[in-house]
Parts: C-alpha cells; sequence; structure tokens
C-alpha cells in the first residue's frame, strides 16, 4: 500500500488551441489531504477531471490507485465533487442521493450517513433547488461521499459555508483520512491551505511548488500561507521576464 | 435491470413539477379536440386524426427528451454519473423507459377521446393503432435524445424541432399523398421514420387487414427507434475537451 494514491508524469492538457496544464507531474500519498491551490483559471478543475478521468488529455500518464486514471473499476473508488454543484436541482436531497445511491449499489442507509456527514439532516427533504449555495454545495460534496470511495477529489468543497460550518468539514476531511481515505481538496482560502498536509501550487497551468504548509512558509521565508504564494508566484514571473 | 434508478428519478423529477404533467397529458388531446371542431365532420377528421395522433406525441416527446438531456448535460450531472460505474445505454434506456411510459398515458388519453367523443371510427384494430402511436413517441424520445448530442445551448435544442421534425411533417404524407411528390421528395420521404408511421395509420384505419406491409412499417418505426437510441448512446463521452 506504499504505492501512491495519486501519481501525474509529464501531464498535458490543450483546450481551445493552447495549453491548459503543462508538464505537471507530483505524487499524492495515501491517507493524505492535499491541497490544490492557485488563482482561478490557473487549471486546478483541469487537473481534477484529468484525475477522475473525464479530462481528454494530450499527453503524459494519470494513475490513480494503481490504475491508469478513467479506468472503469476507479468508477466506484473515486468520489467526486465539482466546483459547481451537479445535482438535480428540481428533487430533494434524500431523492437526489438515492439516485447517485442506486447508481452506486449502495442503499438508503448509505444515504442517511452521507446527510449526517454532510449537516444536511435538516434539509434532507427540501428540494435541491430549494436550498442556500452553502447547502446546495454540502449536498453536492455528500454524493461523492457514497459508498466507500478511496479517494475523494473535491472541487472548492466548503465554498458558501459558514466559519463553523467549515471547521466541521475540515474535522471530517482528516477523519476520513486517518481512516485511510485520500483526499485532494482544492481551495483558494489559506486558511484551509494550513489545514494540509501537502499542498500543489498551480499557476497558468504549472506547478508552481510543492510541499507541506511548513516547507513552504521556510522556503520563502513568509510569514503565512498567503505571502509565501505572493512570494513564489512572484519569483517565477520575474524568472520569466 | 441498471436503467430503472434512472427511470425512478426522471419520474420523481416530475412529479415535482405537476404542470409539466398536465400539458403532457392534456395537450394533445386539445389539439385533437381542436382539429375536430376545426374540419367540422367526423369524416374529415376520421381521415386525418390517425396520423396526427401519431405526430402531436412524436413532436412533444421529441422536444421534451431534447430538453431534459440537454440539462443534463449543461448542469454537469452528465458528467458526475460519468464519473460513476453506470453503463451508456443503460442511462439511455432508463430515459426512453421513463418517457416512453409518459407517452404511453399520452397516447391512451388522446386515442381514448378522439375514439369516444370525437367520433374518430377506425377499421383497423384499435390495438394496432396503439401500438403504432406508442412507437411513434418512442421513436421521437429517442431522436430527441439523439439530437441533444448536437446542441450547446437550451435554443439550440429548440431550434432542432423545426430542423428535424418538421420536414418530416411536410414529407410523411399528410398534406400531399407520398405517391404524388417528386421522385427527389418522394426519395426522402422514404427515408424519415415518419412517413412510415403514418402510412401504418391511415391503414390500420381504413382497413382491418393486418398484411405484411403494415407489419414491416411497425418495424421499421421500432427499427428506427431503437438505432436512434443505439446512436444516442455512442454520443455519450466519459472524456471531453
Amino acid at each position: 500500500m506504499d504505492e501512491p494514491a495519486i501519481e501525474v508524469t509529464g501531464l498535458r492538457v490543450r483546450r481551445g488551441g493552447h495549453d491548459v496544464l503543462r508538464d505537471i507531474g507530483f505524487g499524492v500519498r495515501r491517507g493524505s489531504v492535499t491541497g490544490l491551490l492557485g488563482p482561478n483559471g490557473c487549471g486546478k478543475s483541469t487537473l481534477m477531471r484529468s484525475i477522475v478521468g473525464v479530462q481528454v488529455v494530450a499527453g503524459g500518464r494519470v494513475t490513480v490507485l494503481g490504475r491508469a486514471a478513467g479506468s472503469p473499476d476507479l468508477r466506484r473508488r473515486i468520489g467526486y465533487a465539482t466546483q459547481d454543484p451537479a445535482i438535480y436541482a428540481d428533487l430533494t436531497v434524500t431523492e437526489a442521493l438515492r439516485y447517485f445511491a442506486a447508481v452506486l449499489g449502495t442503499g438508503p442507509s448509505d444515504v442517511d450517513r452521507v446527510i449526517a456527514q454532510t449537516g444536511l439532516t435538516g434539509s434532507a427533504r427540501t428540494l435541491v433547488g430549494r436550498l442556500s449555495g452553502g447547502q446546495r454545495g454540502r449536498a453536492n460534496l455528500a454524493v461523492a461521499l457514497l459508498g466507500t470511495p478511496q479517494l475523494l477529489v473535491l472541487d472548492e468543497p466548503t465554498v458558501g459555508s459558514d466559519p463553523e460550518l467549515r471547521d466541521e468539514l475540515w474535522t471530517l476531511f482528516h477523519t476520513l483520512a486517518a481512516g485511510g481515505v485520500t483526499l485532494l481538496i482544492s481551495s483558494h482560502v489559506m486558511d484551509e491551505a494550513a489545514r494540509c498536509d501537502d499542498l500543489l501550487l498551480l499557476h497558468r497551468g504549472r506547478l508552481l511548488a510543492r510541499g507541506t504548509p511548513g516547507d513552504l512558509r521556510a522556503r520563502t521565508g513568509a510569514a503565512d500561507l498567503e505571502q509565501a504564494f505572493l512570494r513564489l508566484i512572484k519569483g517565477r514571473e520575474g524568472a520569466t521576464r | 435491470m441498471s436503467a430503472l434508478p434512472t427511470t425512478r428519478r426522471i419520474l420523481t423529477q416530475l412529479r415535482h413539477d405537476p404542470r409539466t404533467i398536465v400539458l403532457l397529458v392534456a395537450v394533445p388531446s386539445v389539439l385533437m379536440v381542436l382539429l375536430r371542431y376545426v374540419l367540422n365532420s367526423e369524416q374529415r377528421f376520421s381521415a386525418v386524426a390517425p396520423a396526427l395522433l401519431g405526430i402531436f406525441p412524436f413532436t412533444i416527446m421529441f422536444l421534451l427528451t431534447s430538453v431534459t438531456t440537454l440539462r443534463e448535460r449543461t448542469t454537469g450531472t452528465l458528467e458526475r454519473l460519468m464519473t460513476l460505474p453506470i453503463g451508456k445505454l443503460d442511462l439511455i434506456l432508463g430515459y426512453a423507459l421513463a418517457f416512453g411510459l409518459l407517452a404511453v398515458l399520452q397516447v391512451v388519453v388522446a386515442a381514448g377521446i378522439s375514439l369516444t367523443w370525437l367520433g374518430l371510427a377506425i377499421a383497423g384494430s384499435v390495438w394496432a393503432l396503439l401500438l403504432i402511436v406508442v412507437l411513434d413517441a418512442l421513436l421521437g424520445t429517442a431522436l430527441g435524445l439523439f439530437v441533444s448530442a448536437f446542441a450547446r445551448t437550451e435554443f439550440q435544442a429548440i431550434q432542432f424541432l423545426p430542423v428535424f421534425v418538421l420536414p418530416q411533417f411536410l414529407l410523411c404524407g399528410l398534406f400531399v399523398p407520398r405517391g404524388d411528390m417528386g421522385w427527389l421528395l418522394s426519395a426522402v420521404s422514404d427515408v424519415l421514420p415518419l412517413s412510415y408511421a403514418v402510412d401504418a395509420l391511415t391503414q390500420v384505419t381504413r382497413s382491418a387487414e393486418i398484411d405484411g406491409t403494415l407489419v414491416r412499417n411497425i418495424g421499421i418505426i421500432a427499427g428506427c427507434a431503437v438505432l436512434a437510441l443505439l446512436l444516442g448512446a455512442a454520443t455519450l463521452r466519459r472524456r471531453t475537451p
């Protein structure tokens, strides 16, 4: 079980005639919480799509849980939540989750579990379209938690949640990781970055830096991660100019 | 069967939208009533009503399915499903089954009203008439599923109605008998599935005999519906740019 949960080498993705991701390479340890950070439009979502296996890639290799990304038997082992909630607005939370659970071959008790885990018990019978933005995001996250995923790929899972709830979700993420689940979580909130075991900083389609939060602060001599990232980005822009 | 969760989900979505169900069931019937009083003669009504009984559900199911599938694409739920262990054909069959059931409901009501209240007289079997009309609605469902793959927006999807449905409407033999058309139009009419539906419906109206031509025509409609469903499944992509 020492092989990495995710291994990416030389990944290149082209879209609309230009490179969205260039020469991306990294590994993600099993049972870790890895933060994927970077400004909007830097390629975070595209990288996540490549790992989940729904992105057409131009080159490189992506191996997930020992299989090529997109392999049919990975479909039960990866939980994926996109940034924009992909969940039926005209169903109640329970109905929508029951459908995805049926597709995964799990039952109503699994649905009740994820509803409780995401703090949606009070709105289980509400139509998804009537939920607040934060609640809808959690319903979207709940779908990813269905079944027994060994890898969770979560694109901005805490957007729109209040601080208290965000804290609960991060506690949940670490509980899952302690149970052996690997999590790859994108965010642009720096106090969330500090709660990750490892960080990947993406900038204009390239992997700018990686390491533990402590590493990155030490390497840049910055007091906090926000400063550290600004210095790393400025350093890169200075180098290419 | 793994298509059933999808069927159940779509029917649940519609249950939350009672107005759509009312429209779905009522519109073809109301149009038949309108037609009966516009023509103002049971005889003339009986001459065209069977063909229209096939065309109305075909058109409505085409629209309904293409918009629903497109919505599944634009809201990201299709991409989510493509990361889950669901077969493409299972998904398409789930759709066909859900809308097929609705089509049966719609057709039974419209045909029932036409045959009893509006005085539609047919020489052949009512069951043959119902079979053809239900197959027609299924064909509309299957075509709607297929063409929605080529629409990026709801505006485009709606425009496919005049592109795919109106030419069939004009060339199916309702306005001008197919034998009286020029060779080119006649040839085009020969490859359009709705032509065979109208031929079959006309035959059921005029004679009680179930001959080889009728069976062949019914076979062609069913074959086209199956073909459109398979093509629809083939247009689904796990990986997208």
